[in-house]
Order: C-alpha cells, then sequence, then structure tokens
C-alpha cells in the first residue's frame, strides 16, 4: 500500500535569515517537493517613492543609496541620469568616467555579496562568504576614499560627482585592479567544478528564455539563459559605447549558469574599470552652470541603466516645481523575483534557499 | 577529469589562506604581547620590563590590550559634525538643504552688532543625529565653510535625547573635520586623525571680516546713501 501524503504549508519569513532581509514565502509542500509558492513582500516598505515627491532633486540622491543598499552606487547613477535627461543637463567628462568607475566597483561588490550569500544559502558556511566579504572590503574601502562613505555613498550630483576623487585614490585603485583577477581565480578554483556545488545547482531551477523575456527578467538571471540583453551596449548611455567588454552568457540558465555569469562580469568589470582609468582626463567634475536647486521644465524622463541586478529606471515627472511630481522605480529586484514561482514548483525543499539566492534580490529594492 | 578532483582543488585555496597573515581587525581593542606593548607605549623592550614591570607582566600573561583605531580615510563622514561658531551667519541653508529636516536654527538680530539687524546671533543650533543620515548635504550647503562632518563615530547612546548635538557640545568638542567637500583642506594636506584644528582660519576658503572692517564699510555706506539722499 503506497504511503498518503497530505500538502503541507509552511510559512517561511519574514524573519527567516536566508530570505535577505525581511520576505515571506508561503511554501506548500508534497512530502519534500515543493507545490506551490506564494511571495509575500511588504515588509521593508519605507515608502521612497512618495517620499521623493518632498524633496528636491539633489535630496532624492540619499534616497536611491538606501534602495539598494549593496549597489549604492549604481542607484545614484541611474537616477542621476533620469534627472540629466529631465532637466537637460550636460555632464561634465570626467564626472562621467568618475561615475562610470564607481559604478563598476560596486557591481563588483554586489556580485561579490551575491555569490557570497548565493553559496551561504547552499550550505557552504562560512568560507566563500567570508572570502567574497574580504574582497568587498576593499571595494568599500575605495569608496571610503572617494565619497567618505561605505555603503550610502550619495556620490553623484547631477552633472557629475560631488568632489574629484582624491590622489590617494588612483595608486589604491590600481592595487586592487592588480590583486582581483587572483581573487577570482581563487573563487573559481574553490567554488566553480566543486563536485557538491555541481550537484546541487547544475540542472536545477530552469527556466527557459521565453518566460524570462516574457516576465520583463533583465540582468545576470537574463544572461544566464543566453539572451543576450545588456543596457550597456544595447542603449548606451554614459560612455559605455566608448568602452569595449564582452558580455558573459551561459544557456543552461539554472543556479550554476546564473553563478557563473556573475563571476564572469566581475571580470568584465575589471576590465571596464581599466578602460575607464586609461580614457579619463583632468577637467571639472561637475560644471558649474548646474544650479543647487534644480528646476527642471514640465515634462518627464525615464532612463534605464544595466545595475549588478538588472534594469533599474527612475520614471521620473517634473510640473516645473523643485521636487518631482511622480517618481517610479523599476525595481529588477522586484521584477526578477516574480518568476519565483515558476522556478520552484518541481524541486525539493533544499532548492528553494538556493534558488532565492541565486536570484539575487535586495529587500531594499524590493519593497523600497 | 577526477571525480571529486574539484574538491581537492578547493581544499588548496583553503589552505593557501590559511597560510596568509589574517585579514581581520580586532576592534575595538587588541591583545598584545611583549613586543608589541613596548611599540605602543613608544619604549624599549627591555625599558617596558624596567621601567614598568606589572605591564611587561600582563603583556606576558596576554593580558595587555591596546586600543585600535581602524584606518579612515580624511573624506570619512562621520557620526558628528564640526561646527565653527565664528564663521556661521545663521543663514540656515544646512537646515534648508537637509533632506530630513533635522538641523534646527534659531536667531535673534544682534551678535557682534554693527547695527541691529545687520548680523545674527545665534541663539540655537541642534542637529538631530539619532534621525541624521550623514549624507552631508549640509555641509555641501554651508557658503561659508562653517559647518564640517567629523571623523568621529564611536558615539552610540542610551537616551536618544543624549544624540541632539547643541550648540554648546558643538563649541566645546575638540574639531577633527572631515574634508568631505573641502577641497582646500585636501590641498593643504590636512588629515583629520592627527591634526586638530581649532583655528577656524584654517577651515575655509572665506574669512570672516573683523568687527573693524564691519564698521569701516558700514560707515562708507552711509556716506554714500547720505550723498544720494542729499
Amino acid at each position: 500500500m503506497p504511503l498518503a501524503t497530505e500538502p503541507i504549508t509552511i510559512n517561511v519569513g519574514p524573519q527567516h535569515p536566508s530570505t535577505h532581509g525581511v520576505f515571506r514565502m508561503r511554501v506548500t509542500f508534497d512530502g519534500e517537493e515543493v507545490i506551490d509558492v506564494e511571495p509575500i513582500f511588504g515588509y521593508l516598505h519605507r515608502g521612497s517613492e512618495k517620499l521623493a515627491e518632498s524633496r528636491t532633486y539633489t535630496q532624492i540622491v540619499t534616497l536611491t543609496d538606501r534602495m539598494d543598499y549593496v549597489a549604492s552606487m549604481n542607484s545614484n547613477m541611474s537616477y542621476i541620469l533620469s534627472v540629466e535627461q529631465l532637466a537637460g543637463i550636460e555632464p561634465s567628462p570626467r564626472g562621467v568616467w568618475l561615475r562610470m568607475i564607481a559604478a563598476e566597483l560596486q557591481r563588483i561588490a554586489s556580485h561579490l555579496v551575491a555569490t557570497g550569500f548565493f553559496l551561504q544559502d547552499l550550505g557552504a558556511l562560512g568560507t566563500p562568504l567570508i572570502f567574497t566579504m574580504r574582497e568587498r572590503e576593499l571595494v568599500l574601502e575605495l569608496f571610503e576614499r572617494l565619497c567618505g562613505a561605505r555603503i550610502t555613498s550619495s556620490y553623484m550630483r547631477p552633472g557629475g560627482v560631488f568632489m574629484d576623487a582624491p590622489d590617494d585614490f588612483w595608486p589604491a585603485l590600481d592595487r586592487f585592479l592588480a590583486e582581483m583577477p587572483h581573487r577570482i581565480d581563487e573563487y573559481e578554483q574553490l567554488i566553480s567544478g566543486n563536485e557538491i556545488v555541481m550537484v546541487r545547482c547544475d540542472g536545477v531551477a530552469v527556466v527557459d528564455s521565453q518566460t524570462l523575456i516574457n516576465a520583463s527578467v533583465t540582468g545576470p538571471m537574463l544572461r544566464a539563459s543566453g539572451v543576450d540583453w545588456d543596457l550597456r551596449h544595447r542603449q548606451p548611455y554614459e560612455y559605455y559605447d566608448q568602452i569595449k567588454f564582452n558580455r558573459p552568457l551561459a544557456t543552461a540558465s539554472d543556479n550554476y549558469a546564473r553563478y557563473i555569469v556573475r563571476v564572469h562580469e566581475m571580470r568584465e568589470s575589471l576590465s571596464i574599470v581599466r578602460q575607464c582609468i586609461e580614457q579619463i582626463e583632468p577637467g571639472p567634475v561637475r560644471p558649474k552652470e548646474v544650479p543647487a536647486l534644480i528646476r527642471p521644465p514640465a515634462g518627464d524622463a525615464y532612463v534605464g541603466t544595466e545595475c549588478p541586478k538588472g534594469e533599474l529606471g527612475f520614471y521620473l515627472v517634473s510640473d516645473g516645481g523643485v521636487a518631482p511630481y511622480r517618481c517610479k522605480v523599476r525595481a529588477p529586484s522586484l521584477i526578477n523575483l516574480t518568476l519565483l514561482r515558476d522556478m520552484l514548483i518541481g524541486y525539493k525543499l533544499a532548492d528553494l534557499f538556493v534558488t532565492f539566492g541565486s536570484i539575487d534580490i535586495n529587500m531594499g529594492e524590493v519593497d523600497r | 577529469m577526477v571525480y571529486g578532483f574539484g574538491l581537492v582543488r578547493g581544499m588548496g585555496v583553503t589552505l593557501k589562506t590559511l597560510l596568509r597573515p589574517a585579514f581581520t581587525v580586532q576592534y575595538p581593542d587588541r591583545r598584545v604581547g611583549l613586543i608589541g606593548a613596548a611599540r605602543a607605549y613608544g619604549i624599549s623592550t627591555p625599558g617596558l620590563i624596567f621601567k614598568r614591570p606589572i605591564k611587561a607582566l600582563r603583556a606576558l600573561l596576554g593580558l595587555e590590550r591596546i586600543a585600535v583605531r581602524p584606518t579612515q580615510s580624511p573624506r570619512f563622514r562621520g557620526n558628528d559634525f564640526t561646527w565653527y561658531e565664528e564663521r556661521c551667519t545663521g543663514c540656515a541653508n544646512c537646515a534648508k538643504y537637509c533632506p530630513l529636516g533635522i538641523i534646527k536654527i534659531v536667531t535673534v538680530p544682534g551678535g557682534i552688532d554693527v547695527q541691529e539687524g545687520e548680523s545674527y546671533a545665534i541663539e540655537t543650533f541642534d542637529i538631530d543625529t539619532g534621525r541624521c543620515m550623514f549624507c552631508a548635504l549640509c555641509v555641501e550647503a554651508c557658503p561659508f565653510d562653517a559647518l564640517h562632518m567629523g571623523t568621529n563615530f564611536e558615539l552610540s547612546n542610551f537616551q536618544r535625547e543624549a544624540l541632539v548635538i547643541t550648540k554648546e557640545e558643538l563649541i566645546s568638542q575638540p574639531k577633527y573635520p572631515s574634508t568631505w567637500f573641502r577641497p582646500q583642506m585636501e590641498e593643504s594636506a590636512y588629515s583629520p586623525f592627527d591634526d586638530l584644528m581649532e583655528d577656524m582660519k584654517r577651515a575655509g576658503r572665506h574669512e570672516m571680516p573683523s568687527v573693524e572692517l564691519m564698521t569701516e564699510r558700514w560707515v562708507e555706506e552711509r556716506k554714500t546713501d547720505e550723498a544720494v539722499d542729499d
């Protein structure tokens, strides 16, 4: 006689350490197999979009820091590009190069966090996470030299950046660029091809590229399914059209592919930073004519940028005042999370958090 | 490839890391041995043993601890502020720029009064650091370089009210301003970690005119006004 089992519903989170913040999943299991997942979010909602309506354009930069706090420079850049398009500000070249350097460094830091916590969720307690955090520390030290803060940077301003990099920043950046490829090699030695990792990740949570495109998923998650979609290449913003870089792709679209795409993207980011250093020229970092209080003409602007997690876009509507009439954020974390149900059904309990980690979300950005 | 080779290769990395010097930093203090203690107190090791035997014994037993100050960049935005009363005109630009509106400024006409209404004395200058997010937009807004970020960050407290920095505290605390948004400080190779900057003249681009100069200017202006009136 076969053993009859009843579906059991388990509530995961919102205070679960593996949910990367305050996220709740109502998961229904049949034995050990996942048959239904219902993501519930909104526990970290701070109303950033509404708060933006009562702040001036410069003040909103501080809010964007706190959306994706693992990649604040990228959030800054996305917002600032929207403001520049809205107000018709022509940025200073040196400011743009500095912004690109900061954004690419931040991409490395964010991918390090994603890789580390993905492996932590896999059960590799300690070693890989501590390794990646060690390297992230090097990036954060660079940011401390650059803008005085490690996480909530508020570095960028409409028209460029707030201040030129200090003299001691450039040697430190060179040291970092010389050191980092060896460290990435180390991760590859440690993790890529490790049998335990392969057994747990290879062929787990496969989604086909058509589903991903239909759900408007972007970023490394989409590139892991073989779709060559990178906004830096497709709609070059800043000076990305003057930079040569590869777009690492994988075709398997499973957890391992998502991991390996991130590792290769870190190498590409390093090469982008090197090219930026070659092309940067002395000059002002912010045009003098940009006023302290910006009053853009009535209208709207949307700029999407390629953030570590996907396309982050700010849609700003101005009514001619000092504050935006409406600020809508297209948050990649939220949109990538919507496919969680499709990814998990049919897999086991142990794959739940691994898959969740491989999406690389940030609750600050999901709930805003 | 042999099954299991990936694991062995990974172990090689862990072994290599084991042989490297530690990356972590002990904080807020770390244990020192005899030589480390001697170096921390700035004397030779025999000197420590003979002059301060108790310290030397404690160091030998591994009980001696010295405070560690983490390395910070000169631009570091700490959890406090440095404010120069002589520079501040009470224009409240910082309060207007603050995204959270946590700077409270109350001014009264007077101060170093040349004529009543021309300059303002600052009665209240409160910064509620309990709600502050240290974005330093107030520092950017200050036209007279009166307000700077501080570099201190070890300022935890049990009372929320104690986190409000008042005018008196701002005046009395030691001044180690951060070089955030102050290019003139970076040019003069100033470092907030070994340089106390009590003198307000060193801090900024603009200098407040002296009382004599202001009086002179006021008299000049009045003269021209009278000439126009006639």
